[in-house]
């Protein structure tokens, strides 16, 4: 008992954890089990959901019928939803159409925030202030809905365009200025080394700028990518009318939330009677759910870790 | 135009031999010709361009597209061409008991928010801060982060099984032998339904922030507390909760600010379920009356006034924030 603080000798204690401060009485019983259970609870509330809907989508009818609706314990799994939705029909279509928007869109978004935020890190730079002021003003200031769905649809005859589910909501000046906060962090010494040794802004930013701040543009390409992919409200607006044009988070929402029929699942077999008694109408709507979910459920792992590197920190600081 | 060759060098060179002290180039910037600026940083300015432009066509354009409030808008004449209704489209606005029953909706709506949100992330920020074992906490972090990535649709759809009326909590109900109780289609329970959504997908970004926050206190505070004799509990009073008080007077600021925008796609995804009288708030109804029903007019004087509202707002709070001694969003003075 080396312990510095009085209130440690009086106390008897079991072993220690190593990483409590020396200062940190140890927990009581109870409080254990209360912060374990809340604990848990927490992370059950949010991954029980996820579990009942993926197992019901690979369920046939006869458990999804013992079940009484979500089955929670798998028993007799099957592919079929996933089989008659990738097989060509509407589903397969939309999700092919959203995979193909958020690629080009994040595309787009990353190369132009990328720019702006870089041709904004110099303080004292010709414009600057005046630009990054213009960028900030649609912080505070914004026309509305229905204005820009006018200048949108009707000026630039957007209605039914595809860009027009990309380009309105291409940027984020709040991520833009989260960039440039890190761009500028980039060390000085290694811009005028390059400068010196003849590169150019352009040749910078890829060589020397980019490298060095690659968890942020990770996790902007996420945020970029996520927003494109579970972007509804853009098609509700421009694409509404046109439902071969849909992506998958618009057929997710007239399929699953607003309960319309599944056209054209297993169709191009021209057997759409015969597909449907063999797929549960729930696991294919599962099945939908969980087919929006993958690409995040993916990708988050890889961007995850960049989290933790205070970016969010930063963008709260502003 | 012809002065400006000869004036070139004159400008770069002159304040060298002036200033041969450790004055740094900024004043000395500031002095040279905008030309010669503008040639300097010719590539910087070009890289703004693309941003600028989207930012000038999707937002800029849309803010003179207000100019739509105080019309009769018609679709093929466009901005130029529609007739002038002077306030018009207002008096009809606040004559429309449909547009103060949204007005409420949308109070209540982001009341009952703000009372919910901020108090389950900054105590589960609390619990995973005393958990020790560092994998434990970020996995935890992790897993509940990850709804922030969902959109309203999908969210919307897991709270459907879950507790809709053919959901997992109904199922359980019946065979309990009690009677079911659809939450997804009770305009009573709505506004709770809607904070619990919001809390289940965007809990897991508080706790970030909130657990950034903590991290940032100085450990040796604590350790003083403690060797005078400072309980667990007064530690938490007197240390953490103080030292967690900018960041949650930021966030409330922003909440403040965002009263009137509750959003659009949680509201309008369960409308047809739950019914207009509870679910519909300013931004549905500026589209049903702007988009679906036509009346641009109007639609966009609801959108109008909701705007100027919510900036004299986004003053207020900041305003507050300052009377609470924080930063806020921004200071006046730079």
């Amino acid at each position: 008992m080396t312990t510095t603080t009085p209130d440690a000798v009086v106390r008897p204690r079991r072993q220690r954890n190593p990483n409590r401060p020396i200062w940190e009485e140890n927990p009581t019983v109870l409080g254990r089990i209360g912060k374990a259970l809340t604990l848990f609870i927490t992370v059950a509330v949010v991954l029980f959901p996820l579990w009942a809907v993926v197992i019901t989508s690979f369920s046939t009818q006869e458990s999804i019928n013992t079940a009484g609706g979500l089955v929670l314990v798998p028993h007799g799994l099957t592919l079929k939803a996933y089989a008659s939705m990738l097989s060509g029909g509407e589903v397969t279509r939309a999700l092919i159409i959203g995979l193909v928007i958020t690629v080009i869109g994040t595309v787009i978004s990353m190369v132009v925030s990328a720019l702006c935020a870089y041709g904004l890190s110099r303080r004292g730079s010709f414009g600057h202030r005046t630009l990054l002021m213009t960028l900030i003003v649609t912080m505070f200031f914004s026309g509305g809905l229905i204005p820009t769905f006018l200048v949108v649809a009707n000026l630039f005859h957007g209605y039914n365009q595809y860009w027009s589910l990309i380009l309105p909501s291409a940027i984020s000046v709040f991520n833009i200025l989260i960039m440039r906060a890190f761009y500028m962090g980039t060390a000085t010494d290694l811009i005028d080394a390059a400068k010196i040794d003849g590169a150019g802004d352009f040749r910078i930013l890829w060589s020397v700028v980019l490298p060095t701040s690659k968890s942020v543009t990770a996790v902007m390409a996420l945020f970029y990518g996520v927003s494109y992919w579970n972007n509804w409200f853009n098609v509700l607006l421009y694409m509404p009318a046109d439902s071969t044009k849909w992506p998958i988070q618009y057929v997710l929402y007239q399929y699953v939330t607003q309960g319309a029929q599944i056209p054209g699942v297993g169709t191009n077999m021209a057997g759409a009677a015969v597909a449907r008694t063999q797929v549960a109408p729930l696991s294919l709507q599962m099945g939908m759910l969980v087919l929006t979910l993958i690409p995040i459920l993916v990708i988050y792992p890889f961007v995850q870790k960049h989290f933790a590197k205070g970016v969010l920190l930063g963008a709260i600081k502003g | 135009m012809t002065t400006v060759e000869p004036h070139l060098p004159v400008a770069v060179v002159a304040p060298e031999p002036s200033d041969p002290k450790d004055t740094v180039t900024k004043p000395i910037r500031r002095k040279l010709d905008w030309r010669v600026r503008l040639r300097h940083d010719r590539t910087l300015v070009l890289m703004t361009l693309p941003a600028i432009a989207l930012v000038v066509a999707f937002n800029y354009l849309p803010m003179f597209g207000t100019v739509t409030a105080f019309q009769y808008y018609d679709y093929i004449a466009g901005f130029w061409a529609s007739p002038m209704a002077g306030l018009g489209n207002f008096q009809l606005l606040f004559g429309d008991p449909a547009f103060w029953h949204a007005l409420e909706n949308t109070l209540v709506l982001s009341l009952v928010q703000l009372v919910l949100y901020f108090p389950i992330p900054i105590a589960l920020a609390l619990l995973l801060n005393s958990v020790l074992d560092s994998r434990i906490r970020s996995t935890i972090q992790a897993i509940t982060y990850l709804p922030h990535f969902f959109g309203w649709v999908i969210v919307v759809a897991l709270f459907q099984q879950m507790l809709g009326g053919a959901g997992v909590l109904n199922h359980l109900l019946r065979s309990h032998g009690l009677s079911p109780w659809n939450i997804m289609t009770d305009p009573g329970a709505f506004k709770y339904l809607v904070a619990s959504q919001a809390v289940w997908k965007e809990a897991g970004w508080g706790i970030i922030v909130f657990l950034a926050a903590i991290a940032a206190i100085d450990n040796t505070l604590y350790e003083a507390a403690a060797a005078d004799g400072a309980g667990p509990w007064r530690r938490l009073w007197h240390i953490t909760l103080p030292g967690m008080r900018g960041v949650i007077v930021l966030l409330l600021v922003l909440r403040l600010g965002n009263a009137l925008s509750v959003g659009f796609e949680q509201f309008f995804i369960q409308r047809y379920a739950v019914g207009s009288s509870a679910a519909e708030v300013l931004d549905t109804y500026s589209y049903m009356y702007g988009v679906v029903a036509n009346n641009y007019g109007l639609g966009a004087a609801a959108g109008l006034f909701k705007g100027v509202v919510s900036l004299l707002l986004i003053l207020a709070a900041n305003k507050l924030a300052h009377a609470l001694g924080e930063d806020g969003l921004y200071r006046s003075n730079g």
